[in-house]
């Protein structure tokens, strides 16, 4: 067996950055569009659901490479409480960037309307129309976008202990392909 | 999990140091998350919001769990719309381009109260869903008054602030809302068609009109502004005033039906260049070109409570490809106000009266 790398797989790198703007962008979409009357509702709106669909096809993508490269390890003397915690955060992470798009596309299956991604491509529905299963989605579909958003913030104050406090390998990994000189 | 070599030396941070390195992490993470309170109105008091829209209409109507915060009594309708050619070259949308397209409907009062009389008002609404053989819907609300008192959302809020309930009084101050339309002369219009409004008898005799502009748009990308109006085929004798009682509007509808469908004509006005598209407040001068795009006929009712439209919500800017949006600001707040009081009454839908009664049967 290989030794152990000690930094992501560059492809790795590149989902992990290019998602964080795709999925900073879209929380900050969604959150000024059910805010506003005004026309950025409507261009917002037009952004979400492209944005939506492109970050679902990614993560999808990403859970491949996650499974078929190998990571590197967390630095040996990381209290367990914290190596807990960036396991369990990355499990959250995943499951939210998976779960947020599936919840928007079914609940607008299950209001009845057309999942109209843009003026003339449309998705199939997923649910039937169903008016309380619409209100249990639509408010999953924001309660677990602001659990997201939270756990972005705790994920990038770790990143950013990791690297200006602890001075370990963790945000090298993330930032750079090689080796500590 | 091993390490993957001896860690380097990592001489120790001073007191300082390290006070400076987490300060400088609670900035990133503060920025970020401010950022965020500002963007989702939190830190944002003065933006006029969806849910605000909503408060204004619930405080001024009381709230009726599992009902339309506006436009709250009303019937369910079921027909279709068969089309002419007459709009096909201007719109590539195929419900101009199919013979038959089916729709659910729903006529209204305005009022927010699923119990107002249907004289408190003389000014009845229709709201359509027409669902496209490919999937695509077009949706509707119409209203009789050919334009709208105010041009923008803002104005709507306050119009609606006007004729909140002072909590000294329990009534609105009757100063107010004449103050208003004191100090927006777009009114004007709007105030001169409501002095000689009566309540109709019947929903069956009201032309419905869109108010708000759309672009048609044909296969070769040509946009053409328009408004619409659906003009009723068969007119009682004019001057059919409301009768006495405040729930005519069902029963005479259902009657009317028990007879043979009702039919309405769909009169697409084409602007002309210089007529304003983003301004419901201002009617356009007659002598515009006007299509019959065809014929709106409507089979039978079925009560709001239980009915298929109870559980659409006719957001103007659900629109197939073929129409679009104006820049009228006017329809952006609608998606976004209909969106807020969608979430609230699908959230209610076992308080809705049919529901409770069912539940104790």
């Amino acid at each position: 067996m290989s030794a152990q790398p000690n930094h992501f797989a560059p492809l790795a790198r590149l989902l992990h950055w290019l998602m964080a703007l795709m999925i900073i962008a879209m929380l900050f979409i969604g959150a000024g569009m059910v805010a506003s009357v005004s026309e950025r509702h409507e261009w917002l709106i037009h952004l979400h659901k492209p944005l939506g669909v492109a970050i679902l096809l990614l993560v999808i993508v990403r859970l491949f490479v996650r499974f078929s490269t190998q990571q590197p390890p967390l630095p040996a003397d990381l209290p367990s409480w914290q190596a807990l915690a960036a396991k369990a955060s990355h499990v959250l992470l995943y499951v939210l960037m998976l779960v947020l798009p599936l919840l928007g596309w079914a609940m607008m299956s299950a209001a009845g309307d057309p999942v109209m991604i843009s003026n003339s491509f449309q998705l199939p529905s997923i649910l039937p129309a169903n008016a309380q299963v619409f209100a249990f989605l639509r408010k999953a579909h924001g309660y677990l976008a602001y659990l997201l958003f939270l756990t972005v913030l705790l994920h990038l104050a770790a990143a950013l202990f990791h690297g200006w406090v602890r001075r370990d390998d963790v945000l090298d990994s993330m930032l750079r392909g090689k080796d500590r000189g | 999990m091993v390490d993957r070599s001896s860690p380097p030396t990592r001489p120790p941070l001073s007191a300082a140091s390290l006070t400076l390195r987490l300060t400088g992490i609670a900035v990133v993470v503060a920025a970020l998350a401010g950022a965020f309170a500002y963007v989702n109105g939190t830190l944002d008091s003065q933006r006029l919001t969806p849910k605000a829209l909503i408060n204004v209409l619930e405080k001024n109507n009381g709230v009726h769990p599992g009902f339309r915060r506006n436009h709250a009594k009303g019937v369910c309708v079921i027909g279709h719309f068969e089309s002419t050619a007459e709009a096909r070259s201007y719109s590539s949308a195929q419900v101009f381009g199919e013979a038959q397209t089916p729709v659910v409907g729903r006529l209204a009062l305005p009022p927010g109260n699923p119990y107002a009389p249907d004289s408190a008002v003389p000014i009845r609404s229709m709201a359509l869903r027409f669902t496209q053989a490919n999937g695509q819907q077009w949706r509707t609300g119409m209203n009789s008054m050919p334009v709208f008192p105010v041009g923008t959302p803002e104005a709507f809020y306050q119009l609606q602030q006007a004729q909140s309930p002072d909590p000294a009084t329990g009534k609105p101050n009757p100063a107010a809302a004449p103050a208003f339309f004191g100090a927006h002369p777009e009114s004007a219009p709007f105030l001169a068609w409501i002095k000689t409004a009566k309540p109709s008898a019947s929903y069956a005799t009201e032309t419905y009109n869109s108010v708000n502009a759309f672009y048609l748009v044909n296969a070769a990308g040509q946009r053409q502004a328009v408004r619409w109006n659906m003009v009723p085929v068969a007119q009682d004798a004019a001057g059919a005033t409301a009768p006495e009682g405040s729930d005519f509007l069902e029963k005479d509808l259902i009657q009317r039906l028990s007879a043979g469908p009702l039919r309405w004509q769909l009169m697409i006005t084409l602007a002309n260049p210089e007529d304003p598209v983003n301004d419901a407040s201002k009617a356009w001068p007659s002598g515009r070109k006007v299509l019959n795009a065809g014929t709106l006929v409507l089979e039978r009712t079925q009560p709001q409570l239980n009915g298929e439209c109870r559980d659409i919500n006719y957001d103007p800017l659900v629109l197939p490809s073929g129409i679009e949006g104006s820049d009228d600001p006017l329809l952006v707040a609608r998606s976004a106000g209909y969106a807020n009081s969608y979430l609230r009454r699908t959230s209610e839908v076992s308080q809705l009266p049919a529901a409770k009664q069912e539940a104790q049967q």
